[in-house]
């Protein structure tokens, strides 16, 4: 597919997850969900799309989208890992932990690793206080995460198994 | 012959290796040709015996943990399915682990215990018993739901405590707008404070009760849609939760007739996008409705103008799956329990560097030093333990003096604390104070939403001046300047308490107060010496 033929399904696309949704009260939070469940972005031809679906300006979308950490207008890496910030993770050495992570992945927060395959984020608690310290990747938390637990992790997390389809 | 083995699907007990334990299992039990039916239940709430494996047996379930993959093929050689002791994983009867033995399980009764997928199994436990005796009491008195929920002394779970009843008495008494507008239920779980997974836990592990606690809310005001605004940090609770909710509506315990008394409930997860605020009542209408989550100034009240302008009662995961006990018991034996205007049990959640964490569900009225004494054995390092959040990232640092303070919402705010959502978060001795009272700051200025200034400015100058003082405390500056940049934090966190319109800017205050004056002496000379130069560093640019 040529590059203008791929513009035009993504816009098709999200037309398709704007109309599903539209008449829903207070539908833009579950389509910019479902958006970002397919493309692992908002992509930018999004924000007009839903200003006219739902009758508002893309300003008033664009403001939506920038006040929720939850939500990129950046293609992040094949990996989003999320390293918890919280209290409870501190309490058991999460700062070091995390540098460790920063140091190993070689990016800091909201940064995305040279092969495009880790997004880096900070999360504000898991809910796995009981076992911290904790970090998530895609739609799974692990705890009692250390550095060297993390190396062992992102080996594992390699391009074959996720053609495979085991992560995301 | 079949055995039942029970392994957690809880996010907790995931993160420590559930779901790789179960394929071990199913792998072995396969090529050992032992039958075996694998029931992912929730979690009993014992995380630091996670992965729980529990085994029925004649006597009873008998658990094994915390197991992992490499122990599987050791468990199965020594007779786990038939419940042998021999194994070093070994815990008695699931019931008498102290742990749990020890607690008043009221709102949790359920978890760990059924499977959640299972709208019979919560049926064979009591489930919809508390609905069917409001359906039963709306027959008779329009008010009675609500009286009921008045006399049990409930008070709002998510942290502000404020009375349940008299909230659903305002949506009660409140008009919609118009005939064709409708109220609603919404259900807060947004459990952003850390060192708290209670509504989670109990999201993971029975479902129902929440379920059944939001329709009776519904039945007992007047509401016809329920939302959940789930933080989108819960991706398994989202996933159990939409699966129960598909259930209830096939079962005819949500849509148009409730099993078949002509009243009508709807019920839909939203998801929330990481937004901490979201989880400040008015906030998370305005994310529901759509928009940017901005504080809404009160009055009006949420009851009164609340999701899309209607009267909307906001109530906390816990509070709503309280809801069918106090329905099924009845308000009097749930008042029962608990201290003074603390009615009832929280369910505190011990986490941080503590060494069983876990859920403890109690009555109002036990101390910290108790819970600390009979459940937590100590730091998870070994260390001594030198300081106590409770209440999430908004409450105080306690420090040992406090800790025989009782658990009651009045006794905590009596010491300038907050008892909040019930999170307690452990630190052992190796804590810097500074640097927990410079993340208050931090943690608000990250986020705040913004709309008022105390809090949007405020934290970030917090930030400053603790980095103000850290270095002058490092290039022995005068008393004096020290003095002066004393004198202007507290003046900055007392125009946040004043000045905020949310519990966000008005509380981030609490916790750097708690450590200005219980950790007077760790304050600022506490702070590691790798963190000061770069703070000292960061203002040399």
């Amino acid at each position: 597919m040529n590059a203008n033929g791929k513009e035009q399904s993504t816009e098709k696309t999200i037309t398709l997850f704007v109309d599903n949704k539209k008449k829903l009260p207070g539908a833009l939070l579950p389509i910019l969900h479902d958006i970002q469940q397919h493309f692992g972005y908002i992509p930018q031809p999004a924000i007009v799309i839903i200003a006219q679906g739902l009758q508002q300006t893309e300003a008033e979308i664009y403001g939506v989208i920038s006040f929720y950490a939850h939500f990129h207008l950046e293609q992040p890496g094949r990996h989003i890992i999320e390293v918890c910030r919280g209290e409870a993770c501190q309490a058991m050495g999460s700062t070091a932990l995390e540098q460790a992570i920063k140091s190993q992945l070689g990016v800091d927060f909201g940064q995305t690793t040279a092969d495009k395959n880790y997004t880096l984020e900070p999360v504000y608690c898991l809910g796995n206080c009981a076992c911290s310290p904790s970090i998530k990747v895609g739609r799974k938390t692990y705890g009692r995460m250390s550095s060297s637990k993390f190396a062992k992790l992102i080996k594992t997390l390699s391009l074959y198994q996720l053609n495979l389809g085991e992560e995301r | 012959m079949t055995t039942t083995l029970y392994l957690p699907i809880d996010t907790s007990a995931i993160a420590m290796g559930a779901d790789d334990v179960a394929k071990a299992l199913c792998f072995q039990t396969e090529k050992n040709q032992q039958a075996i039916n694998l029931i992912r239940n929730g979690s009993r709430g014992l995380f630091y015996l996670e992965p729980l494996l529990e085994v029925q047996t004649e006597q009873g379930r008998v658990a094994y943990g915390p197991v992992t993959v490499d122990d599987v093929e050791s468990l199965l050689a020594q007779g786990v399915l038939e419940g042998n002791a021999d194994h070093p994983l070994y815990l008695g009867l699931t019931e008498d682990i102290p742990y749990l033995a020890k607690q008043q399980r009221l709102t949790f009764k359920r978890a760990g215990i059924i499977d959640p997928f299972s709208i019979d199994d919560y049926l064979a436990h009591d489930g919809f018993t508390g609905l069917s005796n409001a359906i039963a009491l709306l027959k008779q008195d329009s008010n009675s739901i609500v009286d009921e929920i008045k006399t049990s002394g409930l008070r709002g779970r998510g942290g502000a405590a404020f009375p349940t009843g008299i909230k659903w008495q305002t949506v009660l008494d409140a008009k919609t707008t118009s005939a064709e507008q409708q109220k609603y239920i919404v259900c807060n779980a947004d459990e952003g404070d850390s060192g708290t997974f209670s509504d989670r836990l109990l999201m993971e592990a029975d479902p129902f009760s929440l379920i059944e606690g939001m329709i009776i809310a519904g039945l007992a005001v007047g509401a016809t849609q329920g939302y959940i605004y789930l933080r989108s940090e819960y991706p398994q609770a989202q996933f159990i939760l939409e699966k129960a909710i598909a259930s209830a509506y096939q079962h005819q315990y949500l849509g148009d007739n409730i099993q078949g008394s002509g009243q009508r409930f709807d019920l839909e997860v939203r998801l929330g996008a990481g937004a901490y605020i979201c989880g400040e009542e008015t906030s998370l209408l305005e994310s529901l409705e759509g928009k940017r989550g901005l504080v809404r100034a009160k009055p009006p009240l949420p009851a009164i103008e609340g999701l899309f302008g209607q009267p909307t009662i906001v109530n906390n995961v816990i509070s709503l799956a309280t809801v069918p006990i106090i329905l099924a018991k009845g308000a009097a034996y749930y008042q029962h329990f608990g201290i003074g205007r603390s009615r009832g049990t929280l369910p505190f959640q011990l986490a941080g560097n503590i060494k069983q964490g876990g859920l403890v569900e109690l009555a109002f009225g036990t101390t910290l030093a108790d819970i600390l004494h009979d459940f937590g054995a100590g730091t998870y390092t070994g260390e001594p333990i030198k300081a106590i959040q409770v209440g999430g990232p908004l409450g105080a640092y306690l420090s040992e003096s406090q800790w025989q303070t009782q658990l009651d919402y009045e006794a905590f705010s009596a010491i300038n604390a907050v008892l909040g959502h019930g999170g307690i978060v452990v630190f052992d001795n190796s804590v810097s104070m500074t640097e927990q009272a410079r993340f208050a700051m931090e943690f608000c200025a990250v986020e705040s939403c913004g709309k008022c200034t105390p809090c949007r400015i405020g934290s970030t100058r917090g930030v400053e001046v603790i980095d103000n003082m850290i270095i002058a405390s490092q290039q022995d500056s005068s008393n004096e300047q020290s003095v002066a940049l004393n004198e202007l934090l507290v003046d900055l966190c007392d125009t946040m308490i004043d000045g905020s319109l949310c519990a966000m800017g008005s509380m981030t205050p609490i916790p750097v107060k708690s450590i200005m004056t219980h950790f007077a002496d760790d304050f600022i000379s506490d702070m590691p010496v790798h963190h000061a130069e770069k703070v000292t560093v960061k203002e040399q640019r």
